[in-house]
C-alpha cells in the first residue's frame, strides 16, 4: 500500500535592491532576521542530520551516524519558525520551506503563509533600509536573462519501493505536469537560442534542464534529482526531492502541481502506473512542450508514438481514476484527493477547449492573457520591455504592484485559514511538535532541524529530541503533553526522553 | 500566444441563441473573465513600474538552485 504522502515546498525568491547598493546576500539575510527578530530569541539550524551529497542512486542507504558538512552558503541566516516552517538565505535568495504537511491543499495554505512571511519582512525591513530605498521580491523561477532559481517540492516516499520504478514512473508527469501547472515566461533563456525566439512560453524553469538524473541542483539540472537526505528513517523512508517545477501564484495551480505529483507517487508504490507514457528525450521533450502555448507540439515516446502533453495529463488523469477506485485516496488526504483529481479533470478539460476558463487556475494561462490583451491594446511587438516587465510583476509579492492577484485566479484557501498558517504549525504531521515547542519554550529551544530538536535545560548537557518518524508528534499523538507541560524539563520527562 | 484561452466556447448547432437559458454557464463566467481583464487593463499602466525598460534591465539574479 502506498504511505502517506507528507509533502512540502521550498521556494526560493527572487530579491534586489533600489535605491541603495544592490547586496542580495544582505538583503536576504535582513529580510530573514527581521522578520524572526521580531519575536525576540530564536532557534538556529540544526546541521546534524544534513547530507545534501547523498545520492539515491548509491545501493545502500544513507547512514544515520555524523554527516558531511552541508554547503557553506547555507550557513548564512536560518532560522526555524512557529508555524513549522524553515526561512533562511540560500546563494543569495530568500527560501522559505513550508513545514512538512499531510496533503496538497495544506501545502497551498503553508505555501502562501510563506508569501506573507516574506511580504511581511519586506515591510518590517523598510525601517532599516537608507531613506528611497526598497527590497523587492518576486515568486519566480527566473530573470528573464539565464539564471535561474528553484522552487522545490519534497515528497515522503517508502524506500522499499526501487529508486530507478520512481523515476520510471514520474517522468512522465515531470515533462508534462507544466501544462497544468506551469507559471509562464515571456522569451527563451535556452543557452544558444535568442529570447525572441519564443515570445511566450509554458514553464518559467524549462531552458535550465540539461539531465534527465543527477544529483545536482545549481548546475547541469536534472528533470529528477537524486538527492538522497530522507530527513526522516532512511530504513523506511526516501524523501523525492522536486527541482523540475515553477514557483506558483495560483493556489489552484500549486494545488495540481503538489497534489498530482503526490497521486502519481502513491500509484508507483501501488504498482499502478503504467510505463507506456515514457519520453525518449525526457530532457528535450520539457522544452518542447513549454515553447508551444499552443498545446499542439507532440513529443516521441520511447515506444514511437508522439503525444502532446495535454494528451500524456489526460492520460495520467485516466490511470489515477482507476487507481483511486482501486486503492482508496487515503495516502493523499481522501476528500482533497478528490478535490485534486475532480479540478484535474477540469483543468485538462478547460485546456482542451481553449475556453477561457483555465485562465482561473493555471498561471501561464491567465499571464498569457494579460499580455496578449496589453499588447493588442497598445499594438506592442512580442519581447518588448513593457511585455517582460508585466512577466516579472505578475510575480511581485508587493500587494501594490502584485498582478497575479489582479488576475482573477480562484482561490483555494481562505484569508483567515493563511493568518493563522503564519502563526501555527499543521496538526497532523511532526512540524507540530516543533511549532508548538517553539512557541512555548522558545528560550529554550537551541536548534531545530527537520527531524530533531535540541533543548537547553539550563544545565549540562543539551537534550535532544530526534523526530524521525515524520507522522509521529501530531496534535492527536501531544498536544496534551505540551499542554500539560509548563517546562521543558517536564516535556522531556513525559515524553520519556 | 496562448491564443487557445482566446476562442468562445463552441456551440451546438441546435441551440438558439436568443435564450438565456440556453447561454451555458461558463460562457457566463467568460464574459466576466473578458470584463476583468479590461478592467485590469484599464489600471495596468499604474500598477506597472513607471520605467519599464530600466526595470527590466536592472533585474539581474545570482542563480540559485
Amino acid at each position: 500500500m502506498a504511505i502517506p504522502k507528507v509533502c512540502g515546498i521550498e521556494t526560493e525568491y527572487g530579491i534586489f535592491v533600489r535605491g541603495a547598493e544592490n547586496d542580495p546576500v544582505a538583503a536576504s539575510s535582513l529580510l530573514v532576521n527581521a522578520y524572526a527578530d521580531r519575536l525576540g530569541p530564536r532557534p538556529g539550524w540544526d546541521y546534524e542530520h544534513e547530507r545534501p551529497t547523498s545520492d539515491a542512486r548509491d545501493p545502500d542507504p544513507p547512514a544515520f551516524d555524523g554527516g558531511l558538512d552541508p554547503e557553506l552558503e547555507s550557513r548564512l541566516v536560518n532560522t526555524v519558525l512557529r508555524n513549522g516552517a524553515r526561512y533562511y538565505v540560500d546563494h543569495a535568495h530568500p527560501e522559505l520551506s513550508t513545514p512538512e504537511v499531510r496533503t496538497a491543499r495544506d501545502a497551498v495554505l503553508w505555501d502562501v503563509a510563506g508569501e506573507r512571511i516574506v511580504r511581511r519582512s519586506v515591510d518590517i525591513a523598510l525601517a532599516h533600509l537608507p531613506p528611497g530605498a526598497e527590497i523587492v521580491v518576486h515568486k519566480n523561477n527566473s530573470d528573464g536573462k539565464g539564471n535561474s532559481y528553484g522552487c522545490h517540492e519534497n515528497y515522503l516516499v517508502d524506500r522499499s519501493v526501487p529508486f530507478g520504478r520512481v523515476v520510471n514512473g514520474v517522468l512522465a508527469h515531470f515533462v508534462s505536469r507544466q501544462v497544468i501547472c506551469g507559471a509562464g515566461k515571456v522569451g527563451s533563456e535556452f543557452p544558444g537560442q535568442p529570447p525572441d525566439a519564443v515570445p511566450f512560453q509554458i514553464s518559467q524553469r524549462a531552458d535550465f534542464f540539461e539531465e534527465q538524473v543527477g544529483l545536482e541542483t545549481t548546475i547541469r539540472r536534472p528533470i529528477v534529482n537524486t538527492r538522497d537526505e530522507p530527513h526522516a528513517d532512511p530504513l523506511i523512508y526516501r524523501r523525492l526531492h522536486v527541482i523540475c517545477g515553477d514557483a506558483n501564484m495560483s493556489q489552484v495551480s500549486t494545488l495540481l502541481k503538489v497534489g498530482t505529483t503526490s497521486i502519481l507517487l502513491a500509484m508507483i508504490e501501488d504498482g499502478a502506473l503504467s510505463d507506456d507514457l515514457l519520453p525518449a528525450n525526457p530532457v528535450t521533450a520539457v522544452r518542447q512542450i513549454s515553447h508551444d502555448p499552443t498545446l499542439g507540439a507532440t513529443i516521441l515516446l520511447d515506444d514511437g508514438r508522439r503525444m502532446t502533453g495535454l494528451d500524456m495529463q489526460e492520460s495520467l488523469h485516466e490511470q489515477a481514476e482507476i487507481w483511486a477506485g482501486r486503492f482508496g485516496l487515503d495516502s493523499v488526504g481522501a476528500s482533497v484527493g478528490r478535490e485534486v483529481l475532480d479540478r484535474w479533470a477540469e483543468v485538462v478539460s478547460a485546456l482542451r477547449s481553449g475556453d477561457g476558463r483555465a485562465a482561473r487556475w493555471v498561471d501561464w494561462v491567465a499571464k498569457g492573457r494579460i499580455l496578449d490583451a496589453y499588447s493588442e491594446r497598445h499594438s506592442i511587438p512580442p519581447g518588448s520591455a513593457r511585455l517582460r516587465a508585466i512577466d516579472l510583476q505578475y510575480h511581485d509579492i508587493r500587494a501594490e504592484r502584485c498582478l497575479a492577484s489582479r488576475a482573477g485566479l480562484e482561490q483555494v484557501v481562505a484569508e483567515e485559514e493563511v493568518a493563522r498558517a503564519v502563526e501555527e504549525p499543521p496538526v497532523d504531521t511532526r512540524a507540530y511538535f516543533r511549532g508548538r515547542c517553539l512557541s512555548k519554550y522558545g528560550d529554550q529551544v537551541v536548534a531545530a532541524n527537520w527531524d530533531s530538536m535540541v533543548f537547553d535545560l539550563g544545565h549540562d548537557p543539551l537534550r535532544r529530541v530526534q523526530m524521525t518518524e515524520p507522522l509521529r508528534g501530531t496534535a492527536d499523538l501531544v498536544a496534551n503533553v505540551i499542554d500539560e507541560s509548563s517546562t521543558v524539563s517536564e516535556l522531556l520527562e513525559r515524553l520519556g526522553s | 500566444m496562448a491564443e487557445r484561452t482566446h476562442r468562445e466556447p463552441q456551440r451546438r448547432e441546435d441551440e438558439t441563441s436568443d435564450v438565456d437559458e440556453a447561454v451555458p454557464a461558463r460562457n457566463e463566467d467568460g464574459s466576466r473573465l473578458k470584463a476583468e481583464l479590461d478592467d485590469l487593463l484599464d489600471e495596468i499602466d499604474e500598477v506597472l513600474e513607471s520605467n519599464a525598460e530600466e526595470f527590466v534591465k536592472s533585474y539581474v539574479q545570482k542563480g540559485g538552485q
